[in-house]
């Protein structure tokens, strides 16, 4: 399917929190890779670790989290091994992160425009000619009024602020745009016409996209291949189609079954009995053993590894054969 | 603005109360200024003389109290405060006229200096937390900022006056020239300002230094401070733009608050450094029961809160867009 090298590759990515009763492990060995123009969705449930996964990725974590192990290798350069000076450059130009919450991502007290000129301007010196229509450029190209580079986060819409984050996200026409659940905080209109437009943006400029949400059908329209995390680690990754229509972990299972689909026949929502486990002390074994519905004996003791199946790697001792 | 055009209505109005307040407080209290003169030469006086002195102080009972309060409203717009008690017969206002600059530009200045710096230090030590800065500077100030004014002041003019003899002893200026605007006047001045200024700056800055540190360790935390790093800008702009200036918004009116309270903060500075301003004469106000000197005072002390309060919020409303919003 990777034809080119991967923009991103991922391998063996772990993050603890230290916390005063030790180390817990919020992600645990993830090893994924991003193709050039790839979207990939990873799902999970809220504490499953994707958006530390996510700020790992790109170099964002601060104590008490830390990188334990893995690299994180994009455009061929490792980026665990950077130091702050370095990723700098690397930064916004070549990747940029779009957040949860616009809301608490943009300073309050700069306005739109200026907090634009001030990514622009840490890259590469332009004249404020050229940072104005590079700003009102971004701006249409989200569908906002360039009027509101001089509004302040305050005076917009929370659609338009999630917009406007992106507007700056795009503003380098970087290769990676890294999106922490970016339209969790709008409701599901307003979340499928930004969905829409981060797809549309994404085929004209050709990004690669990492998309974290826990709301797995919104994701399932939009992204080429799907991860599904659970406690930390990936435990199912594959085409969308395929892990949409035919999910193979059990946990996958559960989590179609927890949102009612508006086409199909009329079911009964069943949802995953149990809650996520304590991280610090992680169940032994398959770490969903302890809420599986087809859990047997080796569950408990023996890890599974990545079974491969015909277009997914699942991680489940039922796909030993 | 609508905000702006609101703060002044708050204004004009608790200036009105203050006013008030200082105009019924010493009418419902015992006594007047012509009985304390009296009390002052032990009685041997002339009932004429007391006629003379009420007249002279302004008490004339035959008005009311309402044709009184608008005299009096009218005589404070117009700068006039009546007869010092004190400093017989000159008027309040040109006392309070002498010590105003002299306070003004020592503890203002000081205050100023106190604020800024701990704001820098404490903006510094956050953004290292844990830092070398950190570890030294926020508690030793505060252990300093612990010890009383006066003590520090005469440890200071123990060590840097009498000892090394590299300062004054006190005052503001050469008793030997006379104010006037030259270079060499002025290097007098902050030649004299130097102690009193270093004892007020060391120990008030603790207290700035661990308020911008609390509210910029906060602030850090924030999205807008990783975003800010996500977009690969250096971390000086990081540190003052994004979070340093959204860290500082809380304490601005803690400043203002301070600010207003210079004229009255200073009595113990300027008295281990028997330096002329405002506070010292509040003092001599006070033994001597001069009440039209210490209403003019407290009434000046209230106003500067006031105004200090209100420029606060200027500042805010410039630096925070949000405020500028209908509430």
């Amino acid at each position: 399917m990777v034809v080119t090298a991967p923009v991103l590759a991922v391998d063996g990515l772990s993050v603890d929190y230290i916390t005063d009763r030790g180390a817990v492990r919020a992600v645990d060995g993830v090893s994924l890779e991003v193709a050039k123009g790839e979207f990939l969705g990873i799902v999970g449930e809220s504490g499953c670790g994707k958006s530390t996964l996510l700020f790992a990725i790109a170099r964002l974590l601060s104590p008490p989290a830390e990188i334990a192990a893995g690299s994180v290798r994009f455009r061929g350069r490792d980026m665990v091994a950077m130091d702050e000076d370095e990723l700098r450059h690397v930064r916004w130009r070549d990747y940029s992160v779009v957040m949860q919450s616009a809301m608490n991502a943009l300073n309050p007290v700069m306005t739109i425009g200026a907090q634009l000129k001030d990514a622009i301007e840490a890259h590469e010196p332009a004249s404020s000619q050229k940072i104005r229509e590079r700003s009102e450029h971004v701006m249409r190209l989200v569908g906002i009024d360039p009027i509101h580079l001089a509004s302040y986060p305050h005076q917009l819409s929370g659609g338009m602020r999630q917009r406007a984050m992106i507007a700056m996200a795009l503003v380098f026409s970087p290769e990676l745009v890294i999106m922490d659940e970016p339209t969790s905080a709008l409701d599901v209109v307003a979340q499928r016409s930004l969905m829409l437009q981060i797809k549309e943006l994404q085929r004209r400029i050709g990004f690669a996209a990492v998309f974290v949400t826990h709301d797995m059908s919104l994701v399932s329209h939009f992204s080429d291949r799907l991860a599904v995390m659970y406690a930390g680690q990936i435990v199912e990754v594959g085409a969308t189609r395929s892990v949409f229509e035919d999910p193979k972990h059990p946990y996958t299972k559960g989590l179609m079954q927890s949102f009612p689909s508006i086409s199909g026949p009329k079911e009964r929502l069943v949802g995953i009995a149990g809650s996520p486990p304590d991280l610090l002390q992680p169940p032994a074994g398959c770490r969903f053993h302890p809420r599986c519905p087809s859990v047997m004996p080796r569950c408990r003791t023996e890890e599974p590894p990545f079974y491969e199946e015909p277009a997914d790697l699942v991680r489940c001792h039922l796909y030993d054969r | 603005m609508s905000y702006i055009a609101r703060r002044l209505e708050f204004f004009v109005i608790t200036v009105w109360a203050a006013l008030t307040i200082n105009f019924i407080l010493p009418r419902i209290m015992p006594g007047n200024p012509g009985q304390a003169m009296l009390v002052r030469f032990h009685g041997r006086v002339s009932p004429q003389t007391i006629k003379a002195l009420e007249v002279a102080f302004g008490i004339n009972n035959n008005e009311s109290i309402f044709q009184q309060y608008f005299e009096y409203l009218g005589n404070t717009l117009r700068g006039d405060f009546g007869t010092s008690l004190t400093f017989f017969p000159a008027p309040v206002g040109d006392i309070v006229k002498q010590g105003l600059p002299w306070t003004l530009g020592l503890v203002g200045m000081a205050t100023i200096i106190a604020f800024a710096l701990g704001t820098l230090i404490g903006m510094l030590s956050a953004w290292r937390r844990g830092g070398f800065l950190d570890a030294i500077l926020p508690p030793a100030f505060i252990v300093i900022s612990a010890f009383p004014y006066f003590w520090l002041g005469l440890l200071v003019l123990l060590v840097f006056a009498i000892t090394l003899g590299w300062f004054p002893l006190g005052f503001a200026y050469d008793l030997s020239s006379s104010i006037n605007l030259s270079w060499d006047f002025a290097g007098q001045v902050a030649w004299h300002g130097f102690l009193p200024a270093l004892t007020i700056v060391i120990t008030s800055i603790g207290g700035w230094i661990l308020t911008m540190r609390n509210t910029m360790i906060t602030t850090l935390a924030e999205d807008y401070v990783k975003m800010a790093r996500a977009k690969g800008l250096s971390p000086v702009r990081i540190m003052f733009m994004y979070a340093g200036r959204n860290a500082i918004l809380p304490n601005l009116t803690g400043f203002a608050m301070s600010l207003g309270f210079v004229i009255s903060g200073a009595i113990l500075v300027e008295i281990v450094f028997n330096y002329p301003g405002v506070g010292f004469t509040l003092l001599q106000a006070v033994h001597s029961e001069d009440f039209a000197l210490m209403q003019t005072l407290f009434l000046l002390i209230t106003i500067a809160v006031l105004v200090a309060v209100l420029a606060a919020d200027f500042l805010t409303a410039w630096l925070d867009p949000r405020t500028r919003e209908q509430a």
